[in-house]
């Protein structure tokens, strides 16, 4: 293999692995005291939102064992029960996979309101698995602001990743 | 690397995510069973990821202070006048802790007391803020030589912030007093009246279990109780404040939303009783 063929492998690999290195490195970041207000709360809105986000667009550069690993991240640095962001982003994953031809054509106020559906259902989801886990009524106000943020946040992470998408994470263009 | 016809390698794409989902399936079933795993890959992840967290915090404190000096510019007047303020309101109640601390100091010796011993302690700093939506809990880092400081308490300058519930080898948690597993024994009041601080997730932990006869006061002050073997007695937590008829909570003296710093302390728990204090989810 020749030198040019090498940088153009490590490039299309960097461009692959840009998704979820993204993702990692911002639940790290995010665990830093005093960044924003509700950070709990807008780790895990940020993580639904690139899933989504990437899931729909670029399908290629999140396989379901990378979005696993990362649930099972937030679950560890957030304390929530173990694998349940796991199972939830999957889920989240395979919902958008069923629809992803038909929304993929969309203009951006349709997406956002499939994503605003997607932020409710996870809600729930979570909302239903942690109650059931604890075996208590958990109070639903945190929830309800995750979603909030989550619904809120994607316009201006989608200005960030459209650029990303046509561009550094953009494999064809190695 | 292994050749895969084309319809075989499609259905293996189609299952990646079903078994995946599957396999998340079973790690909450497992996590569920098996507490301590859990704990365990919580406790190698926070150690691992301390270092990044401390090389962080610097840079990030170093931004807070430079707004801070920014900031004082315009509000130097103002807080000045605040201070002025204080400081009258603090030569007060120093000439009225002289006092005190003479009538104790009297009273002590009529009484021949014994000195509770002190308790070792450290000042830990904290590197990360890894709550969760139903989960108050903060990341400190410990010196190297820390041995196990599960139970110990952590305190700001001003009271009560919460308690060790995991410790690694350079880093540990603490569960606020907030956290909604948080339950902590305290006294009300001058009688050091009975009941249980319970964290609600919210600013201001809730008081149960006090006696109906008997019910806290606004405004009385609360502090820890000995009960149940974790806590000292008489370290001070905060004040009563009322929410509702029937609903008194504790408004806490601990800047809990902005911590930096805290101490903990180490207090002998081999003397006290080996039973676990209710919600510790690290024994259940």
């Amino acid at each position: 293999m020749d030198g040019v063929e090498l940088w153009r492998g490590l490039d299309r690999a960097a461009r692959h692995a840009l998704p979820a290195t993204s993702i990692l490195i911002m639940v790290v970041v995010l665990g830093i005291p005093g960044l924003l207000p509700w950070q709990p709360a807008c780790r895990a809105g940020f993580v639904v939102a690139s899933v989504f986000f990437w899931t729909l667009y670029r399908p290629a550069s999140l396989p379901a064992p990378v979005v696993a690993l990362l649930g099972v991240l937030l679950d560890l640095l957030g304390a929530s029960p173990l694998g349940m962001w796991a199972a939830l982003l999957l889920i989240e994953q395979a919902g958008i996979a069923a629809v992803r031809r038909s929304l993929v054509a969309q203009g951006f106020p349709l997406v956002w309101l499939a994503f605003a559906g997607v932020v409710l259902a996870v809600a729930a989801a979570e909302y239903a698995t942690r109650s059931l886990l604890d075996l208590a009524i958990l109070p639903p106000g945190p929830i309800i602001t995750q979603a909030i943020i989550a619904i809120l946040l994607y316009p201006l992470l989608a200005v960030v990743l459209i650029r990303a998408h046509r561009g550094a994470a953009a494999p064809e263009q190695a | 690397m292994l050749r895969l016809s084309i319809p075989v390698r499609q259905a293996l794409s189609r299952l990646t995510l079903p078994v995946m989902l599957l396999a998340s399936l079973g790690l909450i079933l497992a996590g569920r069973a098996d507490r301590h795993l859990g704990d365990m890959l919580r406790t190698g992840l926070d150690d691992a990821l301390a270092p990044v967290y401390r090389a962080a915090a610097a840079p990030v404190a170093a931004i807070e202070q430079d707004r801070g000096a920014l900031g004082s510019w315009f509000r130097l007047h103002a807080e000045n006048l605040a201070l002025t303020k204080q400081n009258e309101a603090l030569q007060r109640w120093r000439a009225v802790a002289l006092a005190l601390a003479a009538q104790n100091a009297a009273l002590k010796s009529q009484l021949h007391f014994v000195p509770t011993p002190t308790p070792n302690f450290f000042a830990a700093r904290v590197i990360a803020d890894l709550g969760g939506l139903y989960a108050r809990s903060v990341l400190v880092t410990i010196p190297r030589e820390a041995h196990d400081i599960v139970n110990a308490i952590a305190m700001d300058g001003r009271g009560v912030v919460g308690r060790v519930v995991q410790s690694g080898s350079r880093s540990a948690r603490v569960l606020l007093i907030t956290d909604l597993n948080s339950r902590v024994p305290v006294a009300i009041g001058r009688h050091g009246e009975r009941a249980i601080m319970e964290g609600q997730n919210s600013a201001t932990p809730r008081l149960i279990y006090w006696a109906p006869g008997d019910p806290p006061r606004e405004g009385q002050i609360v502090l820890t109780s000995a009960v149940g073997g974790v806590f000292p007695y008489g370290l001070p937590v905060g004040i009563v404040r009322y929410k509702g008829r029937n609903d008194p909570v504790v408004v806490p003296f601990a800047g809990l939303t902005r911590l930096r710093v805290l101490r903990l302390f180490e207090y002998d728990t081999q003397s006290a009783a080996p039973a676990d204090p209710p919600g510790n989810p690290s024994h259940p």
